[in-house]
């Protein structure tokens, strides 16, 4: 077969060729290239609704990809550097669940970090394997939860020689990475798979200063946000695969889930945006790091905030930083990351990425320009000079070690009730219970209530956490087990 | 042959220039830049497909931005003209011996260029030696100023384009910081009449209004604005436009002007009801 070239993009080209013959369309979507529905022309546009068709012989289908599809999906993996690469239209959870559930299935053991994403944890409801979590250090000035230890991935590993895999976040959402070589080849060194959750990752393919990704580091699957990084539309993604793993087994377990009327905006934007990153990926993060770079030192100029780099880097936790991610630590100048967060919103017409207890981030991307940088530095600069405070005691985030007791699928499936929160000490948790900031599930399905956790939810609600995951929105209540 | 220019006001309405000859085009690392001969406006300058300024109307936004606050501000010692990289403010500051030092912060090294080889009449105010020139971003340029100067001439004019920074409440705030306690800052303040172009001039006065402790607008009819109706912004510590207005001293400085009248100062800051309505609504 003729080699692709990295400079075609199949799924694109295709669709031009479609459109030039002017089909008839008697097939679906009923919408018509638009002509049924002028308002959704009108606000997408026609071109954009003139690509929104069906599968057919010329466009290939996601399901089971033989041409245009599949030639697409090659120079995926040929330019990440993975045997075999999957355009997903689920977002990075369709990838993340389709790791988990291809590497595991009930019962079998899988070592997770505890801030794992909650897909993660519902791909173990879906199909019943049981978390074994690490502890992640949470460094005690920025409040924020590190990279995991290889030390601690060992222990976990000796404790449980017959986990089936080890998942890996790396980077986190804050940029910080684990030592991803050494912890592929301890998993390997015991028969593991290690999956990496790469969805703040895209970049580290593109550039030789970038911190290494995971399938330069051997892992076995990654799943890779494009639409983060990458450029590419929301709610698409990508799963690497490396040369150990039965590539078309994982694609069954994909088509479990995975909708069969795959849209070609989404897909075309994947193939698009990897042709992007093949001809401009390292010079376009370049000059991202370069202006994250710049901002963190205008940052710290102005005082009071400390936007954190490199310097954190200490071997083992903090194994490696990236630097296109800028994340501020606000509150020397006495206001929680949210609140600045909000104040950047309401006032300044700046919306950034998230804001937590105590830091903000802000994503630089390849969209951005110098001037906006400014922008920024320049509201922060503002936001200091009128709204600062002296620092007061806010919430202290602490770790609280779970005790996994029955599989959250057996507990997201079991009878249930739900009792006052004081009166669920000892039971056993059927649902998850999120804290916002930090983000790190306090309870999941299957894990025992104790008295500690139900003095840090009050103590969290109290200090105006936002809690996510509950039947009872207020958690007043909490379903257990009966 | 005929050869027009169309600068779009709105989405359904342009003006359209007949041009005479095209005398420069470039993509530069911020925008677009264009010099055209025109038999109507005379040489004009358009930026990202708007005009700047023609030859034929720039007297009148020089002078409105210049004149209105030199003439209320007793005591002008130094000045900080952001964007005005066409030296048309400069040369109207020129004009007063009391000013010590002019700093012209311009993002965009190419847009002065192309004015000193095109637009000699403007560029002739950046070659006073008061003058002297930054080639940075205004807003980075800003944030070191504290307390530094008597009066901030914001010429940036598009607020959506790449001087979108100099029409938000941080630049408000920065420029709050870098004046002297009875500083002034003058600002184009857009054209209320279209649409499109209604909250922008809302906002505006908006940020300045809740920034400073004096802000008010005046007016000017300038052909290549958008509908010919162009506002500017007075946001002031210490000095009210009117109160603090000196026209017996403005006039004995004896400045040539074309536009601009100690009567007509009066007068600019007399709004049409809609827009007093408008602006009065976001004082609240």
């Amino acid at each position: 077969m003729e080699k692709l070239s990295q400079l075609s993009a199949p799924i694109y080209e295709a669709l031009e060729a479609f459109r030039k013959k002017r089909v008839v369309p008697f097939d679906v979507p009923g919408h018509k290239r638009g002509r049924g529905n002028p308002e959704l022309r009108e606000l997408l546009g026609e071109k954009c609704v003139n690509l929104d068709v069906n599968s057919m012989k010329p466009l290939d289908n996601l399901c089971h990809p033989v041409s245009v599809i599949r030639d697409a999906e090659q120079l995926a993996a040929e330019a990440f550097g993975a045997a075999h690469a999957f355009f997903m239209v689920g977002g990075t959870t369709s990838s993340v669940q389709s790791m988990v559930l291809s590497s595991t299935k009930a019962g079998d053991k899988i070592i997770l970090p505890r801030n794992v994403h909650k897909s993660v944890i519902n791909a173990l409801v879906l199909n019943g394997a049981i978390p074994v979590y690490i502890n992640p250090e949470v460094d005690g000035k920025l409040g924020i939860s590190l990279g995991m230890e290889l030390a601690e991935v060992e222990k976990a590993i000796k404790a449980n020689p017959d986990a089936k895999a080890v998942l890996v976040n790396n980077p986190t959402y804050y940029g910080i990475c684990s030592d991803l070589r050494s912890i592929v080849k301890l998993a390997h060194a015991h028969n593991m798979l290690c999956l990496v959750d790469e969805a703040h990752g895209t970049h580290f393919y593109f550039g030789p200063n970038m911190p290494v990704n995971a399938m330069a580091a051997g892992a076995d699957m990654a799943s890779v946000s494009m639409h983060k990084s990458g450029g590419s539309l929301t709610q698409s993604s990508l799963l690497l695969t490396g040369p150990n793993v039965n590539w078309e087994y994982v694609s069954q377990i994909i088509n479990l889930t995975q909708t069969t009327s795959a849209s070609y905006l989404l897909l075309s934007s994947l193939d698009i945006s990897r042709r992007n990153l093949y001809m401009r990926g390292e010079t376009s993060f370049a000059k991202v790091a370069e202006m994250a770079e710049y901002a963190r030192e205008e940052i710290n100029t102005i005082g009071g905030y400390y936007a954190y780099g490199q310097e954190l880097k200490n071997g083992s936790s903090i194994f490696d930083f990236d630097v296109t991610k800028l994340s501020v630590y606000t509150r020397d100048i006495g206001l929680a990351g949210i609140e600045v967060y909000d104040l950047l919103r309401d006032e300044y017409d700046i919306q950034i990425e998230f804001g937590d207890i105590a830091n903000i981030l802000a994503y630089v991307s390849i969209g951005d320009r110098i001037q906006d940088i400014e922008r920024l530095v320049g509201a922060l600069a503002d936001i200091k000079r009128l709204y600062s405070r002296d620092p007061s005691k806010m919430l202290n985030t602490e770790y609280i070690a779970p005790q996994v007791v029955v599989s959250p699928q057996e507990a997201f499936y079991a009878k249930d009730e739900s009792l006052p929160i004081r009166e669920t000490a000892g039971r056993i948790c059927s649902e998850f219970v999120m804290c916002y900031p930090p983000g790190i599930p306090i309870l999941a399905p299957g894990e025992v209530i104790t008295k500690e956790i139900i003095e840090y939810i009050i103590y969290a609600k109290e200090k105006g956490c936002s809690m996510q995951g509950p039947e009872d929105p207020e958690v007043n209540n909490i379903n257990v087990l009966v | 042959m005929e050869l027009w220019f169309s600068d779009y006001h709105t989405d359904d309405v342009k003006l359209d220039i007949k041009i005479e000859k095209q005398l420069f085009g470039e993509d530069t690392d911020f925008q677009r830049i264009d010099v055209f001969d025109s038999k109507e406006f005379g040489r004009f300058i358009a930026c990202d497909g708007t005009i700047v300024f023609s030859q034929k109307d720039e007297f009148i936004y020089d002078e409105m931005i210049v004149h209105v606050p030199m003439a209320v501000h007793p005591h002008v010692k130094k000045v900080l003209v952001i964007g005005g990289g066409d030296g048309g403010v400069a040369r109207e500051l020129s004009r007063y011996p009391e000013i010590e030092e002019i700093d012209v912060v311009e993002t965009d090294h190419v847009f002065i260029d192309v004015c000193r080889d095109f637009f000699p009449d403007n560029a002739i105010g950046l070659d006073d030696a008061r003058v002297t020139i930054f080639n940075a971003n205004g807003l980075r340029f800003l944030r070191s100023k504290v307390n530094a100067y008597d009066l901030i001439i914001n010429d940036a004019i598009d607020p959506l384009g790449h001087a979108a920074g100099l029409f938000t409440k941080e630049f408000y705030g920065n420029c709050f910081r870098a004046l002297k306690e009875d500083g002034i800052m003058v600002y184009q303040h857009g054209s209320p009449f279209y649409d499109e172009d209604e909250e922008t001039c809302r906002a505006m006065h908006r940020k300045a209004s809740h920034s400073f402790p004096i802000s008010r607008v005046y007016q000017a009819a300038i052909p290549t604005c958008p509908s010919g109706y162009w506002l500017f912004g007075f946001a002031s510590k210490k000095y009210h436009p009117l109160k603090d207005f000196d026209p017996v001293k403005w006039k004995a400085r004896g400045i040539k002007t074309w536009y601009y009248s100690a009567n007509l100062h009066k007068g600019a800051f007399m709004l049409p009801k809609y827009v007093e309505d408008m602006l009065e609504e976001e004082e609240k």
